[in-house]
């Protein structure tokens, strides 16, 4: 009996050893990074692992370097807009899906579903053809039109409209309320949680969107905030207390809304995988 | 008996309640319908027709023969070895990350752990970092003078430095080791969501029958996650052969294109000197190929087993 609960306990020391280390090296990176902004490049390449006090000078070096500004307001622009277009269009799409569905809706519903298997990759080219000659490119626009409409999401949204109780729906049709109240006044208020994470999600996606706004957005004034830092490293010498602060600064809002709204990040995925 | 009152007649008018609502719900479902066909489905027509061309941007002209820019990919050196880097990510990160996210998720599945929610938070903290920012992370980390060398070299692991980004093996292992950093926390959580509907009482069962944590694993866990598990892993195939930021911001496509991926290639032969669309587009279709083989075939494995 000695020898199992030995052994037991070096199996449990073994399982917290390995989540510690795991969490330690999740961690380390970001916390390095903002460590980071606040030194300077000889002390970064040098391994220190505490802050000095060279952020201010390190962000002043960044604003000087770059139009830190207007990234800013153009990644928080196009993010925002796209949040809220984006959970508008498939939210209320999903719930069409769902609430009024029948064997047409489900088929192009499947047919949709499809389209997640295109790599953005493939429709690049066309897709920047398409924005050139409509005259859309370095506009918001043009940044967050081609991902509105995303199947995952209406896929997300569809699900969660399916625990939408639908006496709720017909009581608000004998009090007279028309689809769209309904769904304005009922749905949205009750599926506050699905909104939160489908929020989030979005809200990432799009501050950290790199390679479609690398391609439409063609003159320095419509940068966003990670093709700045990409810029960063451009030249021969690297000032890495720079860009140490560029990327804390681009990290920083998502860092932010992933602790504000973590509980029902998780929570949605639980409803997505359901 | 007779009965007075004929049963009423159903109103025969062409906007009843069910075809009011049912018009409700096309109406709802439109918008986003019609922006993923004309954002998604027509450019993939259009995708393939410009790979049947040649020339510069705005005068595109169809190719003789037709399947050139096919041909040409065949020859291309780049091309091939991109293809090869792609792949080799695939094969290797992805089984790592999804395998390390199984067990990650098991162990934090356990009621009695303590500080369960700290872990899970901290695992998952990787995934709110943008893909540039944590490219230029791990490149800062991963310079010859930088961090991870002098740390290595201090504890006497190595003798003397690696040149890790100039290197090209050592280059894809650094974004080897980005990817599965930075996704396997999104994955775990996947799995313990998935997990959360596993009643708890059947591993209580195989307890009793003596079957030990690993053995619940594969016998249990596993098989009951098979869709999450065929999700992730065709979500997973999905992001990583059209690899991007990281061989943009972490290698630059690595010495003389040893790490570059098919999409960063693809970005370079259209906005270069001399951009040749027909070409790019014809590269990227074959990723479209690749993408939706290797997704069927995922599937048919997920589904016979």
């Amino acid at each position: 009996m000695r020898e199992g609960a030995l052994s037991k306990k070096v199996s449990r020391f073994c399982m917290y050893a390995f989540l510690i280390v795991a969490s330690f090296i999740s961690v380390f990176p970001l916390y390095w990074a903002f460590i980071s902004s606040c030194n300077n490049t000889q002390q970064i390449l040098g391994g220190r692992m505490i802050p000095s006090t060279h952020l201010m000078e390190n962000l002043t070096n960044l604003f000087a370097q770059q139009d830190v500004w207007r990234a800013m307001k153009n990644s928080f622009a196009t993010t925002l807009l796209q949040v809220v277009l984006s959970l508008a269009v498939s939210s209320i799409a999903g719930y069409g899906f769902e609430i009024y569905h029948d064997k047409y809706k489900d088929r192009v519903m499947g047919i949709l579903m499809l389209a997640m298997m295109v790599p953005f990759v493939a429709v690049l080219v066309p897709l920047f053809q398409m924005f050139s000659k409509a005259g859309l490119l370095n506009s918001w626009v043009g940044f967050f039109l081609p991902s509105l409409a995303t199947p995952f999401l209406i896929m997300y949204f569809r699900n969660s409209a399916r625990t939408f109780p639908k006496d709720t729906i017909e009581a608000a049709r004998i009090d007279g309320l028309n689809e769209f109240q309904i769904f304005i006044k009922m749905f949205i208020p009750m599926m506050k949680p699905t909104y939160a994470a489908a929020a989030t999600i979005t809200f990432m996606n799009a501050w950290n969107s790199y390679l479609w706004p690398k391609v439409i957005m063609q003159t320095p004034d419509a940068t966003t905030m990670p093709m700045l830092v990409s810029n960063l490293m451009g030249g021969y010498v690297i000032d890495y207390g720079v860009v140490m602060a560029g990327v804390t600064l681009c990290s920083l809002p998502t860092v932010i809304i992933f602790f504000i709204l973590q509980k029902s990040f998780t929570n949605g995925v639980a409803g997505a995988v359901k | 008996m007779t009965n007075a009152t004929p049963a009423p007649k159903k109103k025969h008018r062409f906007w009843s309640m069910e075809r009011k609502q049912s018009a409700a719900g096309w109406a709802f479902l439109t918008p986003a319908t019609l922006m993923i066909f004309v954002f998604s489905f027509y450019p993939m027509v259009q995708a393939f027709l410009t790979s049947l061309k040649r020339g510069m941007p705005t005068a595109l002209t169809y190719c003789d023969p037709l399947w050139r820019n096919y041909q040409r990919m065949l020859s291309d050196k780049v091309f091939v070895q991109s293809v090869s880097n792609t792949l080799t990510y695939l094969i290797i990160q992805v089984p790592i990350m999804l395998v390390l996210a199984v067990i990650f998720a098991t162990l934090l599945n356990n009621k009695d752990l303590k500080f369960r929610g700290l872990f899970r938070t901290c695992i998952f903290l990787p995934c709110a970092t943008g893909l540039v920012a944590y490219s230029m992370i791990f490149r800062t980390l991963f310079t010859y003078d930088g961090m991870v060398n002098a740390v290595l070299t201090n504890i006497g692991i190595l003798s003397e430095p690696i040149n890790w980004l100039n290197d090209p093996f050592y280059a894809k292992f650094v974004i080897i080791v980005g990817l599965v950093w930075r996704w396997t926390g999104y994955n775990m959580i996947f799995y313990l969501s998935g997990m959360q509907s596993i009643d708890y009482s059947i591993y209580e069962a195989a307890r009793i029958d003596g079957a030990n944590q690993f053995r619940q694993l594969i016998n249990i866990t596993i098989p009951l996650l098979k869709p999450i598990i065929l999700v992730t892993a065709i979500m997973s195939t999905n992001g990583t052969l059209q690899l991007f930021d990281e061989s943009v911001n972490l290698t630059r496509g690595g010495p003389a294109n040893m790490t570059i991926t098919m999409s960063h290639y693809i970005y370079n032969t259209m906005f270069t000197k001399n951009p040749n669309f027909g070409y790019a587009a014809a590269m990227s279709f074959v990723i479209l190929i690749m993408v939706a083989v290797l997704s069927a075939i995922q599937t048919k494995v997920g589904d016979k087993r």
